[in-house]
Formats: structure tokens, sequence, C-alpha cells
């Protein structure tokens, strides 16, 4: 049953990463393709986090807390650090694709 | 007066306690009293780059806002990889301006955050007079609704959290 959980867990991940990749590679601008790293450190490997504090704390003596810092310090740094490339971005005047609208205020 | 200066931001103090005892797993005697140490010495080392005193009026709304942020990532996803598994043509990506209420600059940081971790929503960057967010999203059918939607589910709630001073 435990093992079902963890492979469905896992599974998802998987997914979810695999689809921010394929959302690197094939987005057409910069800004865009900022899009898929952030969603595969959200969901993608909060998953398999969650997967891994289920197993080891199952499986080795006491609960294991570690991943509630990988989460944590993932969700800290990767928002920061796709807010820094986009402004850098913005700084230098990547393009970015025709249709892209600018709203006003 | 002196509680004060021992401890400049007490709920910093607290985070950074339990992270130390997380860190090392453990909550044997020897590590409690180092962390309690690097606890206080910390911030204060660092007061002088933490001009605005954070203060939570409701502590545990800010767990409620957490679970709140964990369901939305879950929603979130799974449109969002609708939109890049389907069609590129059909995505009309955009920056848009959100208006910030908030007024706190941990409130704004948590905010710009949240946005950046719900996908379909990347915070570019923040005005001079701190007033406007400049968002690029993925996706844009109505940009009312995006600006609305934020303000409800994320806006909102911190606004209820962190009190201004």
């Amino acid at each position: 049953m435990l093992e079902w959980v963890l492979a469905i867990l896992i599974l998802i991940g998987a997914f979810f990463t695999l689809v921010g990749s394929i959302g690197l590679y094939k987005l057409s601008d910069f800004y865009m393709r900022l899009h898929g790293p952030t969603k595969a450190s959200t969901l993608g490997v909060g998953a398999i986090l969650i997967a891994s504090a289920i197993h080891f704390s199952f499986k080795t003596d006491g609960v294991s807390l570690h991943e509630i810092l990988v989460t944590l310090f993932l969700f800290i740094t990767a928002p920061v650090s796709a807010h820094l490339m986009a402004k850098a971005a913005i700084h230098i005047k990547v393009k970015q694709v025709e249709r892209t609208r600018q709203l006003e205020k | 007066m002196i509680l004060q200066r021992l401890f400049p931001h007490p709920f910093l103090t607290l985070i950074l306690w339990g992270i130390w005892l997380l860190l090392n797993n453990t909550i044997s005697p020897g590590h409690i009293v180092l962390g309690a140490v690097l606890a206080i010495l910390i911030p204060w080392l660092t007061s002088s780059y933490w001009p605005e005193k954070i203060s939570i009026r409701h502590p545990w709304m800010l767990l409620l806002y957490v679970l709140r942020v964990l369901y939305e990532i879950l929603v979130a996803n799974a449109v969002v990889a609708k939109l890049i598994l389907g069609p590129q043509k059909n995505l009309k990506p955009g920056f848009l301006h959100y208006e910030l209420k908030l007024t706190s600059s941990v409130g704004i940081g948590l905010l710009a955050n949240t946005i950046s971790l719900t996908p379909g929503t990347v915070s570019c960057d923040l005005s001079k007079d701190r007033r406007y967010l400049l968002i690029h999203a993925l996706h844009i059918d109505d940009v009312e609704a995006i600006k609305a939607d934020i303000h409800r589910k994320f806006e909102k709630p911190l606004l209820e959290i962190f009190v201004t001073c």
C-alpha cells in the first residue's frame, strides 16, 4: 500500500518536472521559458520530496524532516532567482515574442 | 528595552532556531543551546539590514496562507501543464502591472514570491515608488480577472497578516 502511494507521488513529480523541461524547450522567448523551471521546482520537486519524507520516516527510526528544509529553501530561492533573471532581462531588453502584450496600468 | 535590544526580531530568532534544529535533525541539549546562541546572535548582527520591524498579527493565519498557497500551486500547475503541452500559437503572453495595496516590505516580498511560485505568473520588477509590481504572465485571457485573483487569493490574507509599521 505504502509503496503504491510512493510510486504515484514519484510519478506525479516526474511528470511535472518533465512538463517543466518541455516548457523550457518549447516556449518561444526568455520570459516564457522562465515559467518552466519555476513550475518544475514547485509541484514536481514537491511531490518527490513528500515521497522521500514518507519513505524515510517509515523505513528508519524517527521522522525524516530534512525534506521540509529542502522545500523551504527551494521555495525561497526559486522565485527570487526567477525575479532577478526577469529583472536583468528587462534591463538589457531581451527580445520578446511579438505577440507579448504590454498592458498599461 | 533591554529585551528589545537583545531580540530585535523575535520572530526571526524563533525561525532560525527551528531551522538549526531541523538541519541537524536532533533535539539534543547541545544543539538546542548552540542553536539558541546563533538564533540570538544572527538577528542582532544583521539588524541594520532589517530597518522595519516584522510584526505578525495572526501567526495561525500565516499557516493558513501557506496551506492555501500549496493548494493554489496544485491547481495552477495542472492549468499550466495543459498550456505548455497544448499548441503554442494559442498562448497570449504579456506583462501586466499589478497595483499593490501592501506596504510592508516583507509582505511585498512574500506576495512577489507567491506570484512567482504559482505557475503562470512570474513577478519581474517592483516600481521605484513600490506601488506597482510588474508581472509576466504566460497566458492572459482577461487581465482584470488575473489581478482580481491575485488580490483575492494572496494579497488580502497578507494584508491581514502583516500590520504596517
